[in-house]
């Protein structure tokens, strides 16, 4: 009955999403969002951060009020809104890259070193990880954040000491299956340094694979900066993170809804973007456990 | 099954340990919690009394050990800021957050379990193509933003819903749809690729042929293998909804827990803020063990040979 | 109605794929008389599996079944096939499959899956299920069959599963068993023990045997009348002895060619190689679907239709060429 699988007779909408179409809707929208970002400066007709007290709220261009300076408005300390989104677009890759550096680095090697060595090495390591998921994650970088003192750095810092689990998860598996493969044997036949093997041949097999984790992560994190910068305990004001402008526009949202309307649209398509990206590379490159 | 439930066991307790160490130990990492408690502009005297009163002058461990017998004796300590127990104002918090996080989970599952299998059932059709929508969209939208837009949408434009607070039934209503649509993707997604797997096995063909009619195929041969790893998603997933509450409440002020804790974490009120990640961590572990035990009496091969 | 318990006529299958239709099944004629064994032999992909499925109704929805004929059991179900169908799967006509570890729902004890069809369709009672159940482990040779209802598929071998599959295809009396490559995923020495339990079974009950298999040791030890099929088609079909002695279409020939002792060769083996390939089967085909592989392939071959030779009763060849084979 192999002749019989659905897949092989019809594709499902499914997969064509989370394949070739995804990756190619997510991958443009991402590549848009990522040059915006880079050429901020040069985009932005207005300075991010520079206030105009005569200026407030004025509305975005389909409003009758709205100014032609102001394209989007401007928020409630006359700051013009479609420059903040501009550079809101930094913080959230900027702080998406950094965590996933540092959540990255812990995660890969923690999962390399479990899956490679087995034994007690992956029974403590597979036991961190469990019990790193317990913990309540919005609470405890919460807490972390305000007791460290809210900045940037500190947020990354945190963020990336947090979210590992799932680069471990995934490298301990791989690690696993590429421990037993011949070249690996042999490899450990001919007396190489077990550095040489983890780092200079099992880590580039696992490419696709972490490639893919990234993807979910970057997607985790930026959802996770906008909701602590939303609570208050994340990006520091006059930072515009769009999770920021959400929490500042909140206080108008009664008349001026779109003050949230636009930044939450933005994080909406770059989080979209990234997923289906992601999802897009993982059906390319293979299947991978979430 | 004996030697499995005593393992499973052994690890949620070693987890237990190891989180309640964890949440004890975040009160140190400001560096001197009794500064933090006193406030960074406060004397030094100030600071030095609240160290000998709260004994932050004794060594770690016996600190530590102290804070955990206590716990285990259901003493949280005391409240910084109210200085009544800990376990009291998290007790007239819990309730709020406990009823939010189950009714928010039991409405994904209904939702998400049955568009799932339908999903499943007829791939490409239209329930497919708006159970993907869902899914592609509940994973790219913040749950805090849907909210707000909620509450712009429902509660000032059309006055349906109560826009915050959760002194009558009604205010309920958008934060538990918010919160599930959060939930919703992953269960669906898990539950349509699941019945996809299991619909395309053998056993379900040989229950066809047997001459049962399909909708007993589906239940009691199909949903029975695909619930399988729903069953420890679900677990992880109200464990999710319990301690992601906390911006929910934040956004429609719910006095539920995760609000507490915030308030807290701003007043500097560190033991509560202790007392709620302990509870969160514990509340993950009770669940997800759960969880295991129920997916060994579901799948009679974990159970060992018969 | 004959005393055939399954006929026939130019049955198709259609799947629709991504490059186009495949025609999966390209009208197949079978006939089955009571209790004989017909074998329905081919390589992997050329339909056969899909033909049992079909007969089934056990295809996917998106699959495109059509027949002239189609007379099972003693009903005609030419016209309103899938209600009727429905009704006759596991009493009148039932199915074993090809991989018993996974045709046995891990999750239900093995009393359940043997009763739960019968109790619905005779609406027998738990305890006379029971006991027709335990009646059937017994007779396929399950040890203990009363202590074995409670258990579950994960304690059993592979051979028993199979055994355990038999006596549930056996549970609702059926007149046609339909058996697709029961034994290919099984040891060899368990493949020989549950044919000839299925010989056995099929001779007690007077069953009619329809048994697909690539195995031509398979065939020679159990058929009664074989029919060969190649790219959705029956090349040809004969008694077993008729084929084995004397085939007459030059595809039989090649697989029976490689053999070294015609009927004798061993179970498990599997068909010989034919040089070249087997032609895709999406779009529509003119003319034998052999003709690219047959040494003696000539201008006419790629005609339609291929002319159809019976040089006896019961017996047909599809070949331009089957004069110059039997010669």
């Amino acid at each position: 009955m192999a002749e019989l699988s659905t897949q092989a007779a019809r594709p499902s909408i499914w997969r064509k999403m989370r394949g070739n179409t995804g990756a190619l809707i997510g991958g443009t929208l991402l590549a848009v969002i990522v040059l915006i970002a880079l050429f901020a400066p040069l985009l932005a007709p207005h300075d991010p951060v520079a206030q105009d007290l005569t200026r407030r709220l004025l509305p975005p261009f389909w409003h009758d009020r709205s100014v032609p300076e102001h394209l989007l408005g401007t928020d409630h300390l006359g700051r013009d809104y479609l420059s903040r989104l501009i550079y809101g677009a930094r913080v959230s890759l900027g702080v998406g890259l950094g965590v996933i550096l540092v959540s990255g680095a812990i995660g890969i090697t923690l999962g390399l070193l479990a899956g490679y060595f087995g034994g007690w090495v992956d029974m403590v390591i597979s036991f961190a990880i469990t019990t790193r998921l317990s913990l309540p994650i919005v609470l405890v970088a919460l807490a972390a954040v305000a007791l460290g003192g809210a900045s940037l750095t500190t947020l990354i810092t945190v963020l990336g000491l947090l979210l590992w689990d799932r680069f471990a998860v995934v490298t301990r598996a791989a690690a696993q299956s590429l421990r037993h493969q011949e070249f690996i044997m042999g490899l450990r036949a001919i007396g190489a340094s077990r550095a040489r093997i983890l780092f200079l041949e099992i880590l580039p097999n696992m490419r696709a694979t972490i490639l893919v984790v990234v993807s979910l992560e970057v997607a985790n994190v930026i959802l996770l900066e906008a909701a602590l910068s939303f609570l208050g305990l994340g990006v520091r004001p006059p930072t515009p993170s769009w999770g920021l402008m959400i929490s500042e526009g909140r206080d108008n949202i009664l008349f001026d809804p779109w003050l949230i309307a636009l930044p939450g649209t933005a994080l909406c398509l770059l989080v979209l973007a990234v997923n289906l990206f992601g999802d897009g590379m993982r059906d390319i490159t293979g299947p991978v456990r979430k | 099954m004996l030697s499995f439930l005593s393992k499973r066991l052994l690890v949620a307790l070693l987890v237990c340990v190891t989180v309640s160490a964890l949440s004890f130990g975040l009160m140190f990492l400001s560096g001197d919690p009794a500064i933090a408690i006193a406030g960074s502009g406060g004397r030094a005297e100030d600071a030095e009394a609240i160290r000998v009163a709260y004994g932050f002058d004794r060594p770690l461990v016996i600190q530590y050990l102290d804070w955990i017998g206590s716990a285990l004796t259901g003493d949280l300590g005391q409240s910084i800021y109210f200085n009544v127990p800990v376990t009291e104002i998290i007790g007239n918090r819990v309730g709020v957050t406990l009823t939010l996080g189950f009714i928010s989970f039991l409405v994904a599952l209904v939702i998400a379990v049955p568009l799932g299998i339908a999903a499943a059932l007829r791939p490409n059709g239209w329930i497919d193509r708006i159970a993907l929508v869902i899914a592609v969209s509940g994973q790219a939208i913040p749950s805090f933003w849907l909210g707000l837009m909620a509450i712009v949408v429902f509660g000032v434009w059309y006055g349906m819903v109560p826009i915050s607070g959760a002194e009558t039934w009604q205010g309920y209503i958008l934060p538990v749809v918010v919160l599930s649509y959060y939930a919703i993707p992953e269960l669906m997604r898990i539950t349509r690729s699941g019945m996809i797997d299991v619909l395309a096995t053998d056993y379900v063909r040989a229950a066809k042929a047997k001459g049962l009619p399909m909708h007993l195929v589906i239940s009691r041969h199909a949903l029975r293998n695909a619930v399988l790893p729903l069953v420890s998603l679900a677990a992880v997933q109200l464990g999710q909804l319990l301690s992601g509450s906390i911006v929910i409440e934040s956004v429609f002020a719910l006095n539920g827990l995760g609000r507490l804790a915030w308030e807290s974490l701003l007043r500097s009120d560190l033991p509560v803020v202790q007392a709620i990640i302990l509870i969160l961590s514990l509340l993950y572990v009770v669940l997800t063990t759960l969880a295991d035990i129920l997916n060994a009496v579901l799948d009679p091969r974990l159970r060992g040979a018969s | 109605m004959t005393d055939k318990m399954l006929d026939i006529r130019n049955l198709k299958v259609a799947l629709p794929t991504e490059r186009g239709t495949l025609n999966a099944v390209r009208g197949v004629d079978l006939s089955i008389a009571k209790g004989e064994t017909l074998c329905l032999v081919g390589e992997s992909g050329c339909g056969k599996s899909l033909t049992a499925t079909a007969l089934m109704g056990l295809l996917p929805r998106y699959a495109k079944v059509t027949a002239d004929r189609f007379e099972m059991a003693g009903q005609d179900l030419t016209a309103k096939t899938d209600a009727k169908l429905a009704k006759m799967r596991g009493r009148d006509v039932a199915m074993i499959f090809q991989d018993p570890t996974s045709a046995l729902n891990p999750t239900l004890t093995i009393g359940r899956q043997l009763t739960e069809g019968v109790m619905r369709a005779e609406k027998l009672s738990r305890k006379e299920a029971d006991a027709r159940a335990i009646e059937m482990l017994d007779r396929v040779g399950i040890a203990n069959p009363a202590a074995r209802l409670t258990q579950y598929p994960h304690g059993f071998s592979g051979g028993q599963r199979q055994r355990i599959m038999i006596a549930s295809a056996l549970m609702g009396r059926p007149k046609l068993l339909i058996a697709d490559e029961p034994t290919t995923a099984l040891d060899v020495t368990i493949q020989a023990q549950i044919l000839a339990l299925l010989g056995e079974l099929q001779a007690d009950l007077g069953l009619s045997l329809l048994l697909i298999t690539h195995d031509l040791g398979v065939v020679a030890a159990i058929a009664t009348e074989v029919a060969v099929m190649y790219a959705g088609r029956i090349a040809e079909r004969a008694p077993v002895k008729d084929l084995f002695r004397a085939p007459q279409h030059p595809y039989t020939q090649g697989l029976l060619a490689a053999i070294p002792v015609p009927g004798l060769t061993p179970r498990g083996s599997a068909l010989p190689a034919i040089p070249g390939r087997v032609p895709g089967l999406i779009g529509t085909m003119t003319g034998c679907a052999f003709r690219d592989r047959c040494a003696l392939a000539g201008a006419e071959c790629s005609q339609d239709p291929v002319p159809r030779h019976s040089p006896a009763p019961g017996r047909f060849v599809e070949c331009y060429k089957a004069a110059e084979v039997a010669a």
